[in-house]
């Protein structure tokens, strides 16, 4: 065997780490996956956690951009972004909606009073069925709408402050929401950390 | 407190990993740092063990402060799964993974005194090093004692509830022995090279981890393949899914590495060849984690994706691959020895196995990261199916099984072409009965009648030789009957193959209480759905009669089961298992008036595929008890005297 034909595992190798990393960078599924990207916000009609006599309709969520999260209180995930959601709430003018998706009533009621509720609307879909529309995977889930109802980008799990720096927040200025950076936010907050003790 | 301490092991396990890896790379001469190397690496064992067992207990206990566990644990399931569900997902399940590579460790360090010291000591720097990336993965990516405080949820989400069964409490484990334990032939493969030693010696040193190393994986496989067969209720056994593949990517390379090695070990040729096999098997473990991990590959199995991890592993899998690949292009070809032999000797044989082996290897990565690739250029999707696979996988498992048949006549170096007269008796009988085979059951497909035939012709000369061995009074070889053993599983596994994918029968049937149908001859009635109670589900059970021609009846039940906790809906096949066929029901949909969707199968000799995997597995087993590797010790005391003397 030749001394250079040694080399040619070190070759192929090299080719198939650069295929690696090029499909990895491509890294669509974790916001792509979804057949609305792009499309309409399906129709829909559903009544309101907090006002169950009033319904909700696809029309309500247009207008502005919308953030909508797909949350339920048997998901703990759901639990560890909720303070991310409570912050965005704060910080921009976005409009909120929360679908609460196979749950409890009474629970999600419960939850939001004890953690606070960052919505503007919240959903009743106890049965799921809006989930399926929106081909819900598993909660958490987050769609976010430009004025006119169109789905311009999905996240498959948790909004942390990555998602939110990286992804969201580019994409809020896109659609020219109007946010307010993360310190003027924390002006007026108990500050946490290394100045808790002056 | 607990979780905090299993953390503070893992990264103390992390730190003693980061010294033997330094100390036993450094090359030092120093009897007392090549002694530490052994004691930090009980050390790390002792620590990893802590860590994992703390978060076993996390489980256990119900402490669902800790993220993971709130995760993947909910207080109503049954004691068995909660502590499986320790590996149930991506965080634990890479802890075990790493619990395994320190097990290995300590596994090497207890025949240590067999191997040069100066050797043995760079073995272990090398599993250190890949430890500690294995570590450090852990730590900064994927954490599972991360705590969920103050929010701590009352109760867990649940394991997926695909995972809450016996295959998983399984599976991972027996295929993480061997995924990492292909890192202990890695390591003897670098430690050769960086030591410019790879003699039969160091083949015969390797032969054992590597046989040890191939059984798990082919158990693990295994049982993975029968627990999709069960649990998915699709009623396959193997998909080509792209993380069945990852697996079945380094067990090709193994298989080949365990045969390169014996050319190695008894003729001294090969060895650039075997290095590259041992360098290749545990690369493509590696691979197989950044596949399943990064969600690079979309998958029934893929963990949660998260880049940050995808890109980790990418990185160390540059560093690691990239590295033992470049010191091999550099060293390999400094002790090449050219061993004459001719076309019909076992050499010759084993290169033609090799050869079919890495062109199976080469088709499924293709297979596997062709779609990365397209989709790359062209930003379209596209699937590579069973048929692209079959396709070549069908005449390479046919040559593959031609080569077997003739191996136990041959020898080193050259045959004479007349001791091959037996073989042409044994391929008569197998053809008479490949012939018989083709009318009784298939007059359409030659190729089902051929691999059948082919089949039985290894089974054949193995047993004929085995026979010639046995009458002449020798004592067989451990290493002898391994081997036989493995190349019949081989033989029961390809004609299960052949036979189940061909001769089985599948109906999806509406049916009614009291309905019945026809299913390969035997009378399947729908009795009706009862409501069943889980301890952490609810389920209907759908309950059938069937009733064969021949034999007495039985009765199936198969469920469709809703998991309380993530509201998640899972069917449970009811299967009546026979070595010569499985009857097979799953419950698909309610319909209207009490009836069912329902799918029936009867799959003959499917049985015969885990089977075939368990005897090649437990060949390889049985083929380190060999003597030759016993007696190793009372020839090394020499070797190691001498180099304490040095």
């Amino acid at each position: 065997m030749s001394r250079a034909s040694l080399f040619v595992p070190l070759g192929i190798f090299i080719g198939i780490l650069a295929l690696g990393y090029v499909g990895f960078s491509l890294d669509a599924r974790n916001q792509l996956p979804s057949a609305l990207l792009g499309k309409p916000f399906p129709e829909f009609s559903a009544p309101l956690l907090l006002e169950p006599e009033v319904q909700i309709t696809k029309a309500d969520l247009l207008g502005q951009p919308a953030l909508v999260n797909v949350w339920a209180t048997w998901c703990p995930t759901c639990k560890s972004e909720h303070e991310q959601l409570m912050y965005i709430a704060s910080a921009t003018d976005v409009l909120m909606v929360g679908v609460d998706y196979k749950d409890r009533p009474a629970q999600a009621i419960q939850w939001l009073q004890q953690y606070g509720n960052p919505y503007d609307y919240v959903i009743d879909d106890r049965d799921g069925s809006l989930g399926i529309e929106l081909g819900v995977y598993g909660a958490p889930e987050t769609f976010l709408l430009n004025a006119a109802g169109e789905v311009v980008y999905k996240r498959v799990g948790d909004i942390n402050i990555r998602i939110w720096e990286n992804e969201l927040l580019p994409r809020f200025k896109a659609l020219e929401v109007e946010v307010i950076t993360q310190a003027e936010a924390l002006q007026g907050q108990p500050t946490v950390g290394s100045g808790a003790g002056q | 407190m607990i979780p905090e301490l299993g953390h503070f092991s893992l990264v103390i396990a992390g730190v003693l990993s980061l010294f033997t890896a330094l100390v036993g790379l450094s090359g030092s001469r120093n009897s007392l740092l090549q002694r530490s190397v052994v004691s930090m690496t009980v050390g790390q064992f002792a620590l990893t063990l802590l860590s994992f067992s703390a978060l076993v207990w996390s489980f256990a206990t119900d402490d669902f402060s800790v993220a993971y566990v709130a995760n993947n644990s909910n207080s109503l399931m049954p004691w068995y799964y909660k502590v499986s569900a320790t590996w149930g997902a991506h965080e634990g399940s890479f802890l075990l993974w790493i619990l395994i590579t320190s097990g290995w460790m300590l596994a090497l360090c207890l025949r240590g005194h067999q191997y040069p010291t100066s050797f043995f000591t760079k073995v272990l720097g090398i599993m250190a090093l890949l430890n500690l990336g294995f570590i450090c993965f852990s730590l900064f990516t994927s954490n599972p004692f991360l705590r969920l405080i103050p929010m701590t949820p009352v109760d867990g989400a649940d394991l997926n509830p695909l995972l809450q069964d016996f295959g998983l409490i399984v599976h991972p484990p027996l295929l993480y022995m061997g995924y990492v334990g292909l890192a202990v032939p890695f390591a003897f493969a670098v430690a050769g090279l960086l030591e410019g030693q790879v003699d039969s010696a160091w083949a015969r040193w390797s032969r054992t981890w590597t046989n040890m190393a191939w059984a798990f994986l082919t158990a693990g496989i295994t049982l993975g393949s029968w627990w999709a067969y069960y649990e998915l209720g699709w009623g396959g056994w193997w998909f080509w899914d792209p993380v069945e593949n990852a697996s079945f990517m380094p067990w090709l390379a193994a298989t080949a590495l365990v045969h390169s090695l014996s050319v190695t070990e008894k003729r001294g040729t090969f060895k650039s060849w075997t290095l590259l096999l041992a360098i290749t098997g545990f690369s493509f473990s590696l691979l197989g984690a950044f596949i399943v991990r990064s969600g690079v590959l979309t998958s029934v199995h893929s963990f949660a994706v998260d880049p940050e991890r995808g890109m980790y592993i990418l990185i160390f899998l540059a560093l690691v691959v990239g590295g033992s690949l470049t010191l091999y292009a550099l060293r390999a070809g400094q002790n090449s020895t050219q061993v004459a032999y001719s076309f019909l000797s076992r050499e010759f044989f084993m290169l033609i196995n090799n050869l079919i082996l890495i062109v199976a290897l080469a088709v499924v990565l293709w297979g596997t990261m062709a779609p990365i690739g397209y989709e790359a250029v062209t930003g379209g999707r596209i699937s590579i199916g069973t048929p692209f696979f079959n396709r070549f996988f069908v005449p390479l498992g046919l040559v593959l099984a031609i080569a077997l048949a003739v191996l136990p006549l041959l020898n080193w170096k050259r045959t004479k072409a007349e001791a091959l007269r037996p073989a042409g008796i044994s391929l008569l009988i197998a053809a008479v009965f490949a012939v018989l085979i083709w009318f009784v059951l298939d007059p359409t497909s030659v190729v089902v009648a051929t691999a059948v035939g082919l089949g039985a012709w290894v089974v054949i000369s193995h047993g004929a030789d085995l026979y010639k061995r046995l009458r002449k009074g020798t004592t067989l070889p451990m290493a002898y009957v391994g081997m036989t053993l493995a190349h019949v599983g081989f033989s029961v596994c390809m004609i299960g193959i052949a036979i189940t994918a061909t001769q089985s029968e599948e109906s999806d049937v509406r049916m009614a209480p009291q309905g019945s149908v026809m299913l390969a001859g035997q009378r399947v009635t729908f009795l009706g759905v009862v409501e069943v109670q889980g301890p952490n589900y609810s389920a209907q059970q759908g309950v059938f009669l069937v009733e064969p021609e021949s034999t007495g009846s039985y009765e199936l039940r198969a469920e469709k089961r809703r998991y309380f906790a993530g509201n998640n809906v899972m069917t449970e096949a009811g299967i009546q298992a026979g070595l010569l066929a499985d009857t097979y029901v799953s419950l698909g949909e309610p319909l209207a008036d009490g009836a069912w969707a329902v799918r029936l199968h009867y799959k003959p000799l499917v049985r015969w595929v885990w089977l075939g995997a368990l005897l090649m597995a437990l060949g390889g087993i049985i083929a380190i008890f060999d003597r030759r590797y016993r007696s190793l010790r009372v020839r090394d005391t020499k070797v190691i005297g001498a180099v304490a003397q040095s």
